[in-house]
């Protein structure tokens, strides 16, 4: 399906590529729908529909200056571009653009690792710089860093923080932005910016400081459309002598509670890394009358999931506990974990698991020797890039929506009840919340929960119930106060139309700051829900 | 079903990830595919190697049960460079399409070539980033005179 950028026609379009070319080289601009093929989302849910977004074009600068001759050329011809790293966003929009017509800006080819610094524990990188190619720069240095990545390695460590994905080490680490010291952005103008100590010339503490002098605004250009970042630095931490784990189980439905606030601590106190927190009840879930106990409309009751557990001889809940340190440290903090939990919580107990020396030896990374079931998937826990959890994936892909929770027993249980009830609606949907589902502890200092469906290429009918049902999921929660953290272009409006407070103050804001250097919309028109004058009128 | 998704959505599922020990296969690399090896390393090896744990290979593992094609492509001889080109440019189920940018026309040619040559050709499989990663690290160590 070819489509023209908004307010051209197609001669003007034609002249608008050749100039592209000259800037990049006739090799690196693309357009046509087979060439653009690749460029579609392929985990889209309105595959082959009129909502499907689709880029006319695509180009692929080699280095900063051709990006800020691109961005210069578009400006000139009011063209949009949409910027991606390594286009691996799947689940949230691919390298799909928000408006139709738009002109991907292709950073792959920038894929420099710029610097390794394994005294100081940071990184530079350019965009096109996958995990997979900056685990590779670790190992040169005889793995004296530990790298804190996605499930898909194949991403980018740039696009992957500027939509403020996780990873699974310690807290610190694994909020990618979060993690982030210092970015080199080309604006909406052409102009290329150095945030933090970047701006000052003769520094050498770029990704050591972030925040320079004055106001930083690096944050504008997370989940943002206010320029293309093409190079940043990252905290890296450095490789722990030791790793350990440990399991604790409760035995009632009310304890996870306390099991949530004592892990708070820990993690708060830097004692552990993430955790995986499970119900052994899962195991019950084939039995027929146990799903309809765990899915029942409002939620069982305390007692009945009690009488459950203990009929069947097992716990209620259960936290993967997971250390990082020298090794006697790693062997004091689960002793601490242990004592402390045990001592709170009537019935709690706790399993010694593996624990080893780091880097781990390849049988390690395989994780077959936890004397439990283990949810924990070790190569992501110890920062390998891999694409192992790409198994999870149904169908021909799905969509995501993961709102942000208070960090508590009491919210879970809500969050199960309101959402679960809520996706009755759709009953061929897996139910993804139900009395067990647990809280995933990814970024820093708050819960999310997943909402998940898949899509199929060839069946429509499928893909309007994952797409109905993921603009009901985003509404209802939303009434809560449970908020989406990353969702894809055709999600963007209704997630920001959420984040409401003072008749839309904080989307005023950013549009106020759009029309002032971006009021053509060059830049990802849409992005973050934030539209320049040109396409709100 | 249900009860499948949902174990699965729960991560309840380990990923071992275990090379199958009934088809390694040792020897130098011709060098003329040297290049296209390295493609494969990079591109595919990290869903497609001969790991019966990984989602490309358990998912072709299924779709060729009961044959005789193996479910590794770096095992495959049924290959041709066409049959390769749709796939890396149109991706298949959840498998993505990869772009130029990826994947250049000429990476997908010795890619090709690579996958299509005499298997006594193509020598060792190539390894994957965690055992690349493992060795490097033992070799490190052992440049340093620690422990093994």
């Amino acid at each position: 399906m070819s489509v023209l950028p908004p307010d051209i026609d197609s001669a003007s379009f034609a002249a608008f590529l050749e100039e592209l070319r000259g800037a990049v080289g006739a090799d690196w601009v693309w357009s046509g729908d087979a060439d653009m093929f690749p460029y579609r989302d392929s985990f889209s849910p309105v595959w082959n529909t009129a909502e499907e977004r689709h880029a006319s074009a695509a180009v692929a600068p080699e280095d900063v200056e051709q990006v800020s001759a691109v961005v210069k050329i578009a400006r000139k011809h009011r063209v949009p571009l949409y910027p991606i790293s390594t286009g691996k966003n799947f689940g949230y929009g691919g390298p799909s653009p928000n408006v139709n017509g738009s002109v991907v800006l292709d950073l792959k080819r920038m894929n420099r690792v710029i610097e390794v610094n394994t005294d100081r524990n940071y990184c530079l990188v350019e965009p096109g710089v996958s995990y997979f190619d900056l685990q590779r720069a670790v190992d040169a240095t005889g793995n004296k860093v530990m790298l804190d990545c996605p499930d898909p390695g194949w991403g980018s460590p740039i696009g992957n923080s500027l939509e403020r994905g996780v990873g699974y080490t310690m807290p610190h680490f694994r909020d990618h932005f979060g993690a982030h010291c210092g970015m080199e952005v080309v604006l909406p103008d052409g102009e290329i910016m150095r945030t933090g100590m970047g701006a000052l010339p003769g520094s050498e503490t770029w990704q050591e400081y972030p925040y320079g002098f004055g106001p930083d605004p690096a944050g504008l250009f997370a989940q943002g459309n206010f320029g293309v970042v093409t190079k940043m630095g990252f905290r890296l931490m450095p490789m722990p002598e030791y790793y350990r784990t440990g399991l604790i189980t409760v035995p009632r439905r009310r304890d996870f509670i306390k099991l949530v606030n004592h892990v708070n601590f820990l993690s708060d106190s830097g004692l552990i890394g993430e955790v995986e927190y499970g119900s052994p009840l899962s195991a019950l879930m084939g039995n027929p009358d146990f799903f309809v106990l765990a899915t029942k409309t409002g939620g069982p009751s305390d007692a009945e999931m009690d009488a459950a557990a203990s009929a069947a001889g097992l716990p209620s809940f259960q936290v993967e506990l997971q250390f990082f340190g020298p090794q006697k440290a790693t062997l004091e903090n689960w002793n601490y974990a242990k004592d402390r939990i045990l001592s709170d919580i009537p019935g709690a107990a706790a399993v010694d698991g593996d624990h080893f020396t780091l880097p781990a030896s390849e049988d390690q990374l395989n994780n077959t020797t936890q004397p439990w079931q283990t949810s924990i998937k070790r190569r992501r826990s110890l920062g390998v890039p891999s694409l192992g959890a790409w198994k999870i994936v149904r169908d021909d892909g799905h969509v995501g929506f993961f709102p942000v929770l208070p960090r508590t027993g009491e919210a879970v249980f809500e969050v199960q009840r309101v959402l679960g009830d809520a996706m009755k609606e759709f009953p061929t949907l897996p139910p993804f919340f139900n009395a067990l589902t647990m809280p995933l502890f990814w970024h820093t200092h708050t819960f999310q929960m997943v909402f998940a469906p898949s899509i199929k290429h060839d069946d429509p009918q499928h893909n309007a119930i994952t797409h109905a049902s993921m603009k009901k999921c985003v509404a209802v929660a939303a009434e809560h106060g449970w908020g989406d953290y990353r969702a894809a272009p055709i999600y963007q409006d209704d997630v920001s139309n959420t984040y409401s407070f003072n008749n839309h103050i904080l989307r005023r804001f950013h549009e106020q700051l759009k029309d002032a250097i971006d009021p053509d919309g060059i830049i990802a028109p849409g992005r973050g829900g934030i539209w320049p004058r040109r396409f709100r009128a | 079903m249900k009860y499948l998704a949902l174990a699965v959505l729960a991560g309840t599922l380990a990923f071992g990830v275990a090379r199958a020990q009934d088809n390694a296969r040792t020897g130098p690399t011709a060098p003329e595919l040297q290049e296209g090896k390295a493609i494969y390393a990079h591109w595919c090896a990290p869903c497609h190697a001969a790991v019966p744990s990984l989602a490309g290979t358990s998912s072709l593992a299924i779709k060729y049960q009961g044959t005789d094609i193996p479910a590794a492509l770096e095992d495959r001889t049924d290959l041709s460079a066409p049959v390769i080109g749709v796939f890396v440019r149109n991706g298949v189920a959840w498998m993505p399409p990869f772009r130029p940018t990826e994947i250049s026309d000429g990476q997908l040619a010795a890619l090709s070539a690579y996958l299509t040559a005499p298997l006594e050709d193509r020598g060792a499989h190539a390894e994957l980033l965690a055992e690349e990663m493992v060795r490097k690290a033992a070799e490190a160590r052992a440049q340093a005179g620690g422990d093994q």
